[in-house]
């Protein structure tokens, strides 16, 4: 069998840093092939060499037994090399179906032929069970639908090379099925599909073949039947991972007593469209859990509590008292933290420095006109960027220059140095390499035990079933289930998400 | 400063942090190959943001000193002061006036632009503060101070309905900005009846021709206003919450910042400026003419905060640049003039001039050019 695209000792060399070293992929048409590493493994440099985003310092790409140099993406794609990108990378303020068929619009007499268009736009999409009106803006869907449209898009240009890198990161179990069935379909069209991705049991539901990449050299191929998770996870980190989760639940006893005493109380909240109805006791020293899909109301309980979305009926009460939230500092001066979903988006000020985005917050609660002086803050940013081991060599790097792993942690530490009674995580360890979410998950712990009360949503629930002595569940916006003790087990939770 | 002492004192020895520490370091033993990767690529791509950040100073004040190094070939005694019946003279401190109503706007401009906006009314508001004053002074014996007081208040009121229209009710800044740069001379208009109102008034006229301690009065405001703002700004937080705000609205509201008041304030400070400026020239001329007044003199505060390096996406701002870019465009202006081209060929070599600056501080054209430079080498070669 010859690869429909070969990588041959692909080297890409920025000023000062070998992103790849001789690195070689093949592509087999019909199969998945999973590139998996840490973050800053070199996959995303790789994708974009492949794709002709960027230009390879050494090395060969032959597609179909022809040697290319491609220099821009265009070229890429007219030879049938289609990616899909992490970040939705299509126009929110154009129809579905105008994004869809983007540069390669079906035409008569030289005209757009828009009816057209429309029809095929909906044909293309049935095969992900979207039924969505295809000629309304993008931006009124979901993240969610609005990735599988890209996905739809990649499909749409008749690819013989599919390159979808985190396609699943947004997407809840049920349009990850749906993702599955259409890459499967396209497997047996002769479709090679690159699939690039952090979620492990996905790799193992979808691959035929893994690739891992460390430190932008490759570290071996393999067959997925072939490899066992943990020697995956070992040749991705080059070291063995110690078993990360369940060890916690012998300690919840221990903070039993603590717990009586309750910090936070939601009676009967409701949001106009967003959650109803909503009630909620978290402890001191409680972790407490919140599952559902996406869409389920989890984030709205989150922004509700942190006074982004307002109150129809209900009242929120913490420690005793009363609140009254309008905006998100009146919930901070009350002592509750929030580490956003949308870490690009609500987290992380990009441009300012590591410095500046742990100190904002504190320097938003102390008022403008209490300046912490440049050598107060630099202090508190040494002192948490060793506590929580962020990898950066001073603290005066632009955030957006660190990994996703050590943005998430420099927010914690930004929540951290108000010392806040209620942190709440939406998603804390979404889109973060291996090593970062372990650390994550066990700052998460020591916290706990520290006496600080967290709620904490997730995708994955073996996670929030490792720390959490109580899960609430939740579906169509409203609670469904209260699962603690010997009932929290994953596969409860999960059949509380599903059954209600 | 309590809760922040107490957070740094306290910090070390709390227990949570300290059992954070050990449970990660279990951790971080198997992940040092990461980090020392991070860091590795890390370290190169900082060194790189520190000399853009040097880069930031160097590439505006090399436009200004090459300028005045023209205008020396041009004309031997550019550089000379002269002292005479207590005044500087000379073609510097001329500069330094004339410059003085734009720079004044570019520093109100420099925090309205950080914040992701942009104010087309300055120029407007300068009318109207303008007009406010020299209608002011036709009343008999009134106090000047009063007068003054009035021209900031207009400015500053300007600024708030500009911020309140830009955050309250999320009016685009171009669009809201626009409204009042219409609607102002509009009022300036009607506040002079169609007229051009001319007032004799020794006391306020010194805010624009007056002299003290060897300077022009404009050059003193400048300075002073420089002053203020620097301090406000950067000996509190209210720099840093502007800077924050025009990175990421939506994460400075989620981390506690009221972005909407930062916003109104920003636009106020723009505000207030334009009104001193206005009334700078209403002085300068002891008249006030709603058409002229300002006229299009929003288009050179914004340029000098661009030549002044700062994104009109928003973000840093530094006030002494787009102070120093409004120097840039007054010193070319007086080169023109000096050089004894023909006027017509004056905005045509204004905007080449300052097309080259902003090229020179695109870090992107710079290496594109020293690319060109190494092709030519080696060919040679």
């Amino acid at each position: 069998m010859t690869a429909v695209l070969e990588l041959k000792n692909i080297s890409k060399i920025y000023p000062g840093v070998k992103a790849l070293e001789d690195v070689g992929l093949q592509l087999f048409s019909g199969e998945v092939h999973a590139l998996l590493g840490e973050n800053g493994a070199g996959k995303s440099t790789l994708v974009k060499v492949m794709t002709g985003a960027e230009i390879k310092s050494k090395g060969d790409i032959i597609f179909q037994k022809k040697t290319y140099n491609f220099s821009t993406p265009i070229e890429a794609q007219q030879v049938g090399i289609s990616t899909v990108y992490q970040e939705v990378n299509l126009l929110p303020n154009l129809s579905v179906a105008q994004n869809l068929f983007l540069g390669h619009e079906p035409k008569r007499f030289g005209f757009i032929d828009h009816s057209l268009m429309v029809k095929k736009a909906k044909q293309l999409l049935t095969r992900f069970n979207l039924d969505i009106d295809v000629t309304v803006d993008l931006s009124s869907y979901s993240v969610a639908v609005q990735q599988l449209i890209a996905i739809a898009r990649g499909i749409a240009m008749s690819a013989q090379v599919l390159i979808l890198d985190e396609p699943t990161a947004s997407l809840d179990a049920d349009e990850v099925k749906v993702l599955f069935k259409v890459m499967n379909q396209l497997k047996s069209e002769g479709v090679a599909i690159v699939f690039i991705t952090h979620f492990l049991d996905q790799v193992y539901q979808i691959s035929d073949r893994i690739t891992v990449l460390r430190n932008g050299k490759k570290v071996g191929e393999y067959i997925t039947d072939k490899l066992p998770q943990p020697k995956l996870v070992e040749a991705m980190l080059g070291k063995e991972l110690k078993e990360l989760t369940g060890s916690h639940r012998a300690e919840s006893s221990m903070t039993q007593k603590r717990e009586n005493e309750k910090l936070l109380r939601m009676e009967n909240v409701s949001s106009k469209g967003s959650i109803q109805q909503f009630d909620l006791d978290v402890s001191k020293g409680q972790a407490v859990g919140l599952a559902g899909l996406l869409g389920s109301g989890r984030t709205e309980v989150c922004k509700a509590l942190f006074g982004i979305d307002r109150l129809n009926e209900g009242r929120i009460t913490l420690a005793g008292l009363k609140l009254r939230l309008s905006q998100p500092s009146d919930a901070i001066h009350a002592g509750i933290a929030l580490c956003p979903e949308d870490r690009k988006t609500d987290g992380i000020i990009g441009p300012l420095s590591i410095r500046e985005n742990i100190t904002l917050a504190l320097q938003a609660r102390l008022g403008w006109w209490r300046y912490l002086s440049k050598q107060k803050s630099q202090i508190l940013a040494d002192l948490y960027i060793e506590k929580l081991l962020i990898a950066t060599p001073d603290a005066d790097k632009p955030i957006n220059q660190l990994s996703g792993g050590n943005q998430q942690k420099v927010i914690l530490a930004r929540w951290l140095a108000i010392e806040p009674s209620l942190l709440i995580l939406d998603e804390p360890t979404r889109g973060i390499d291996i090593g970062a979410h372990a650390e994550i998950l066990s700052l998460i712990n020591s916290l706990r035990k520290g006496g600080m009360s967290l709620l904490v949503t997730s995708s994955e629930l073996e996670e929030l079933v490792a720390f959490a002595s109580k899960v609430v569940v939740m579906r169509d916006r409203k609670k469904v289930k209260e699962l603690s003790g010997h009932e929290l087990t994953s596969q409860h939770v999960m059949t509380a998400i599903a059954e209600g | 400063m309590n809760t922040s002492e107490h957070v740094l004192s306290n910090g070390p020895e709390k227990p949570d942090v300290n059992s954070i520490n050990q449970s990660a370091e279990d951790v971080v033993k198997t992940t040092t190959a990461t980090e020392s990767k991070l860091s590795i690529d890390g370290s190169s791509r900082y060194q790189a943001g520190t000399n853009s950040n040097i880069g930031r100073y160097l590439w505006p004040c090399c436009a200004l000193v090459l300028l005045l190094v023209v205008n020396l070939f041009l004309d031997a005694s550019f550089f000379s002061i002269t002292y005479q019946d207590g005044r500087l003279y000379g073609s510097l401190i001329d500069i330094l006036n004339r410059s003085a109503p734009v720079a004044l706007l570019a520093i109100g401009m420099s925090l309205v632009i950080a914040t992701g906006g942009i104010d087309l009314s300055v120029g407007a508001v300068m009318a109207i503060a303008g007009a406010a004053c020299a209608n002011l002074l036709l009343i008999p014996d009134i106090s000047v101070a009063t007068v003054i007081m009035v021209g900031l208040a207009v400015g500053i009121l300007a600024g708030v309905i500009n911020g309140s229209l830009v955050s309250y009710l999320g009016i685009q800044p171009i669009v809201a900005t626009l409204l009042l740069m219409v609607a102002g001379r509009g009022v300036a208009q009607l506040i002079n009846q169609g007229q051009i109102v001319t007032f004799q008034n020794d006391a306020f006229s010194f805010i624009g021709v007056g002299n003290w301690l060897g300077l022009p009065m404009p050059v003193w405001l400048v300075l002073s206003t420089l002053a203020v703002c620097q301090l406000l700004l950067r000996r509190t937080a209210l720099g840093l919450f502007i800077e924050s705000v025009g990175c990421n609205a939506s994460a400075s509201r989620y981390l506690g910042i009221n972005d909407k008041s930062i916003k109104v304030f920003a636009y106020s400070v723009a505000g207030l400026c334009a009104g001193l400026a206005g009334m700078i020239t209403t002085a300068d001329i002891q008249g006030a003419d709603a058409n002229n007044a300002g006229l299009w003199l929003e288009l050179d505060a914004i340029l000098a905060v661009v030549i002044g390096g700062a994104s009109l996406v928003g973000g840093r701002f530094s006030l002494l640049l787009s102070v120093i870019g409004a120097l840039v465009i007054q010193t070319l202006a007086t080169t023109i003039i000096i050089s004894g081209l023909p006027a017509k060929f004056n905005l045509l070599i204004k905007a080449l001039v300052i097309l080259i600056v902003l090229l020179l501080q695109s870090e992107k054209f710079r290496n594109q050019c020293k690319q060109l430079v190494s092709i030519n080498k080696k060919r040679e070669v």
